[in-house]
């Protein structure tokens, strides 16, 4: 008999290494597919903040074919995700993440690619009721239409809960072998994980990228409120990541590095933009997004001087480099309580 | 043996993976690339995109805050990803 070939969307999840898993123990050929969005949790936080240098750094979806000895195929598609955040059709979830329209659109990828690649079918690991917005009885028929994946599109964690698939009926895959599972309960996927001997697997709490994180999600609005437009670059979004971010007029806004990690970071976009450090005490590297004006500098340093070591001193002294010109500015170091709470973002 | 050399300074992973396997894609058997990178999660990514890809990783080491690893492209067992 032929042997057909999947190819999982694999997310460095438990859920879908189980899916992948499931399928291949029926004989099936399966590669993964990973879409690379920007706002992807993975690599680049451990990349920046020292602090999570200890951690692992290992990529997650990576890491999750190399368990199933599976390849992977790593897509970016930073460029066609931005429609998908911009203007979700189906709406956003509790932040700015908007995925139902996400998952649909990855499906599509991976049906091109799959047709591409001349492959039979497309598995994920998603399970009914896992996620309040995407994981619905309701949204599982959106994502396989709206996809135009269709009966191609099997969910092995939950298949018996839906209406047999191509690949079902066609017995390239034994339905009896696939499973029920349903609910915000993550104990089957675990015993299951457990059945296969996984072990160290990653379980990401909120979902598999920033826009669930309400912070995250919060800087983002004001980026596209400050610029007048819901657009960004690659560099936007990964900005939003490093940082301690400030408002305090609504021309510009404040980067400040937090920790070593970061001021490497936002050392590399020091050209792009007005930036400030500290030259009288040690202090953070400061970068100024937007258009200020003389006053606004000055009210940037004082602040920026307020995050240094002087912060108790009468006076320090700031370098600022605006279009390659670099100056001075003595300013008093701003106190706490006078900088409003709603200045950061 | 032909070298080519990726630059894939100031990338953040999974980034200069993505441009490892698609320089990988047009090159061919027993190919070297040499990929200089400043992320050091590129150190344990790209050589595990190597092993699950059929490739070999000759040596790495780091240079003045970069990370250098050089493969050797391997049989062509690879889907091509697009
Ligand atoms: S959490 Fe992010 S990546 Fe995951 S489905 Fe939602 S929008 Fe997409």
């Amino acid at each position: 008999m032929q042997q057909r070939k999947a190819v999982a969307l694999i997310s460095g999840g438990l859920d879908s290494m189980l899916a992948a898993r499931v399928v291949q123990e029926q004989g099936v050929h399966v590669e993964g597919i990973n879409f690379f969005t920007g706002f992807c949790v993975e690599g680049h936080t451990h990349a920046i903040r020292k602090k999570d240098k200890a951690k692992s750094k290992r990529n997650s979806a990576l890491w999750v074919a190399e368990q199933l000895g599976i390849q992977l195929h790593i897509i970016d598609i930073i460029e066609e995700y931005k429609d998908v955040v911009i203007n979700p059709k189906h709406g956003y979830g509790a932040h700015l993440n908007p995925c139902l329209d996400c998952k649909i659109f990855m499906v599509a990828k991976a049906n091109e690619w799959r047709r591409d690649n001349a492959f039979d079918f497309i598995l994920t690991g998603e399970v009914i009721g896992q996620r309040p917005m995407s994981q619905r009885k309701e949204t599982m028929p959106v994502v396989a239409g709206e996809s135009g994946a269709d009966d191609l599109l099997l969910r092995p964690l939950c298949a018996k809960n839906l209406p047999p698939t191509l690949p079902e009926r066609e017995g390239w895959i034994d339905r009896d072998a696939l499973y029920d599972f349903s609910g915000r309960s993550r104990k089957p996927q675990m015993a299951l994980a457990t059945a296969f001997g996984f072990e160290d697997y990653s379980q990401p709490a909120g979902g598999c990228c920033f826009l669930t994180d309400e912070h995250y999600s919060d800087k983002l609005a004001d980026l596209w409120r400050a610029r007048g437009s819901r657009e960004y670059e690659l560099d936007d979004i990964m900005l939003l990541k490093v940082g301690r971010h400030l408002r305090p007029r609504p021309n510009f806004k404040m980067i400040i590095a937090r920790e070593e990690g970061e001021t490497k970071f936002l050392k590399g976009y020091r050209k792009a933009f007005t930036s400030m450090n500290p030259v009288s005490h040690s202090g953070p590297l400061v970068l100024i997004d937007g258009d200020p004006t003389e006053d606004d500098l000055k009210l940037a340093a004082s602040l920026t001087a307020r995050y240094s070591q002087g912060r108790e001193a009468e006076t320090v002294e700031v370098e600022v480099v605006r279009d390659g010109v670099s100056r001075r500015l003595v300013v008093p170091p701003m106190p706490a309580h006078k900088i409003p709470p709603e200045w950061h973002i | 043996m032909k070298k080519t050399v990726l630059n894939a300074r100031r990338l953040l992973c999974p980034l200069p993976v993505i441009r490892v396997q698609n320089t990988v894609k047009n090159l061919g058997t027993g190919e070297i690339l040499e990929v200089v990178c400043t992320d050091p999660g590129a150190l344990s990514d790209i050589p595990t995109w190597c092993r699950i890809n059929g490739h070999r990783v000759i040596t790495s080491r780091s240079e003045h805050d970069e990370y250098i690893i050089t493969l050797e492209v391997g049989d062509g067992a690879v889907q091509p990803a697009r």
